[in-house]
């Protein structure tokens, strides 16, 4: 009976495991890439850092080779083995790997190591092998937060967060801040749907918050919340309001409904910094990419045209100059 | 009053998975089998459910598949904890891992996404006119599962108090020698317990994907384990776990209510609520609590 029990516990951590993939040796340059949990076809910055080493594969002349690790799974034994490897750079994609990538790093003095959304801790010195590659989600999320301010007809606006911490708080500072440099009435309700990392896999949660929101008023609504917000864009849907997607464009995911996406280009960040490294210019510390970078902004094409006026367009591209010019400075908090 | 009554309709509609795990989880400790696989069975049930769906065109046909594949959970549980007589604890843990890596492994084969899948037919609301209009009784009456879901309480409570079935369940839930030697068949009034406890907490499962028209990676979050809480509080009777299930619902209806006003207090005290709530509850508010005299011990039939 305990055999039979084990069997069955080894056989679902088989199946929570791993996967990976790569391609076969030769003179070329190597990259090694962890994903977060989600792993690839998260439809969002798993899937936009792959987007970054596929690119630098094709227009570059790179290699490269990917682990991904399971819900609860070892990153870091993950990350060690990427860089036992032939791999010269080694990606860990999300705030997670934080301290796992700071260790290794120090392990390996040798190897070059990136991290995506690197919590930077003031008080620690950052390995001399390591770049934290950080966004200004918060000027991205102040362009969509205008577009949002401007559309709403009622002047209530919300916005729905994963997990409670700072990272996530810079889409909420700028969506505000944003919101609220067009149309000083505007009122900006805030949610959040937990404290763990649950929070950004929890649609009904999602739903949940939105249908509170939309009671007290709301007509957009911005999330940056993982899978939680697509609760949000069932709640836009039966209530025919607008929701704001993030990291990816969403519009598929609720077309009609979603009013734009705040894109954050964790590709552009991962191609840059392999561009970096071939050319001998790769820095470690922290690299920033926000507008001006083209690390961040929103979408506006031929799915969402009908959906926003030209004239809010417009507001919000000389908003968008400001922030480049550094005429605006947007609060990350 | 508008925002009282969207908190209470809230409540309920966060409850729902709550009381559905709850109430099949106090039928299987009833029968004297613990099952903390229930988070599992939501998961297979939210999966199947959308599978259902997504083949056949038909939310309903959705909701059966949901309940064949959490029955199909819960009869693992049953084969490993009855038949094998295995600690029942880690065969329900076994399941929850099971289902969150099967789940995830056939999102990924069949819609080639690890987050989610593809829109599928849910199960929304019907208009009653008027009737909608009514707190609480309108939004119940105007949603299919949540008017399911409400009979099934009143149902599951008549099936274990007023039927021979329900005390045959007791019997080999308080004392299975008793029980044997007058003749019922022990393991199979158990089988028939755990079974039972997939498909309700497996029509959970339903209520949060055909409400969301769709399945995500880990969906479940955790909400089997809040039954479980609620099933203790309840002190082991369906009704008594459904009403604990609503309360943890309102407590985290109004944890997202005290957001949406702006309260300027630190996010982490209103996150707190639900759990707070619990653990006031569960160590003192409730008194004493006595699970079932056999509840978690395998029982030798025929031995």
């Amino acid at each position: 009976m305990s055999f039979r029990t084990g069997a069955l516990l080894g056989l679902a951590f088989f199946l929570a495991g791993c996967g990976g993939g790569g391609s076969s040796s030769s003179g070329k340059h190597r990259v090694g890439l962890v994903f977060d949990l989600g792993g690839r076809g998260d439809k969002s910055f798993n899937d936009s850092a792959y987007e970054g080493v596929a690119r630098a594969a094709k227009e570059l002349g790179i290699e490269f080779d990917y682990i991904e690790p399971g819900d609860g799974a070892d990153r870091e034994a993950a990350l060690r083995q990427l860089a036992s490897s032939k791999d010269e750079l080694i990606f860990g994609v999300g705030f997670l790997f934080t301290d796992d990538i700071a260790l290794v790093a120090k392990d390996f003095p040798n190897k070059k190591f990136g991290c995506i959304d690197f919590a930077v801790n003031p008080n620690s010195k950052m390995p001399d092998n390591l770049v934290a590659l950080k966004f200004r989600e918060h000027e991205g999320s102040f362009l969509v937060g205008a577009i949002a301010g401007l559309v709403s007809k009622t002047n209530a606006v919300g916005f729905v967060g994963g997990m409670d911490i700072p990272l996530i708080h810079k889409f909420e500072a700028g969506f505000a801040a944003g919101a609220k440099a067009v149309n000083p009435k505007v009122k900006v309700l805030t949610g959040y749907a937990g404290v763990t990392g649950e929070a950004f896999k929890n649609p009904a949660k999602g739903k949940a918050i939105s249908y509170s929101q939309i009671g007290q008023g709301a007509d957009v609504i911005f999330h940056a919340s993982g899978t939680t917000g697509l609760g949000v864009f069932e709640a836009a849907r039966e209530k025919k309001i607008f929701a704001i997607g993030v990291d990816a464009d969403q519009f598929s995911e609720a077309p009609g409904f979603i009013l734009t996406s705040m894109l954050k280009r964790g590709d552009v960040a991962v191609y840059k910094t392999i561009e970096a490294l071939l050319t001998g210019r790769f820095k470690s510390g922290v690299q920033e990419f926000g507008l001006a970078e083209g690390g961040v902004g929103y979408v506006y094409d031929a799915n969402n045209k009908s959906l926003i006026p030209e004239a809010v367009v417009k507001r919000v591209e000389e908003l968008k100059a400001k922030i480049v010019k550094g005429e605006i400075k947007v609060p990350a908090s | 009053m508008g925002a009282v009554i969207d908190l209470l309709n809230q409540a309920v509609r966060i409850a729902v998975p709550y009381i559905l795990a709850a109430v099949g989880g106090t039928i299987c400790e009833l029968g004297g089998v613990v099952n903390i696989g229930l988070e599992g069975m939501i998961l297979t049930g939210a999966f199947c459910a959308v599978l259902g769906s997504f083949y056949t065109g038909s939310a309903w046909a959705g909701v059966l598949a949901a309940l064949m594949g959490g029955g199909l959970a819960a009869w693992l549980h049953g084969i490993v904890s009855i038949r094998y007589r295995g600690n029942q604890i880690i065969s329900g843990l076994a399941v929850n891992i099971l289902a969150g890596g099967i789940t995830k492994f056939f999102l990924k084969a069949i819609f080639h996404s690890s987050a989610n899948s593809s829109r599928v037919e849910g199960i929304g609301s019907w208009s009653l006119g008027f009737v909608s209009k009514i707190p609480i009784l309108g939004e119940i009456l105007s949603h299919p599962l949540l008017l399911l879901t409400l009979a099934l309480v009143v149902l599951a409570q008549l099936l274990v108090y007023k039927t021979p079935f329900g005390l045959r369940l007791r019997a080999v839930g308080e004392h299975p020698e008793c029980a044997d030697t007058l003749g019922i068949r022990v393991h199979r009034m158990r089988y028939a317990a755990v079974i039972l406890s997939g498909m309700f907490a497996a029509l959970g499962g339903a209520w949060l994907s055909m409400d969301q028209h769709q399945f995500t990676d880990n969906m479940s979050g955790g909400r089997g384990y809040i039954a479980l809480a609620a099933l203790i509080f309840g002190k082991w009777t369906p009704a008594g776990a459904a009403a604990a299930a609503l309360l943890f619902g309102l407590a985290e209806a109004l944890q997202i209510h005290l957001q949406t006003m702006g309260l300027r207090v630190p996010n982490q005290f209103i996150q707190m609520i639900p759990y707070v709530a619990t653990i006031v509850i569960l160590a003192g508010a409730i008194g004493r609590t006595k699970p079932p005299a056999a509840d978690g011990k395998p029982y030798p039939e025929g031995d």
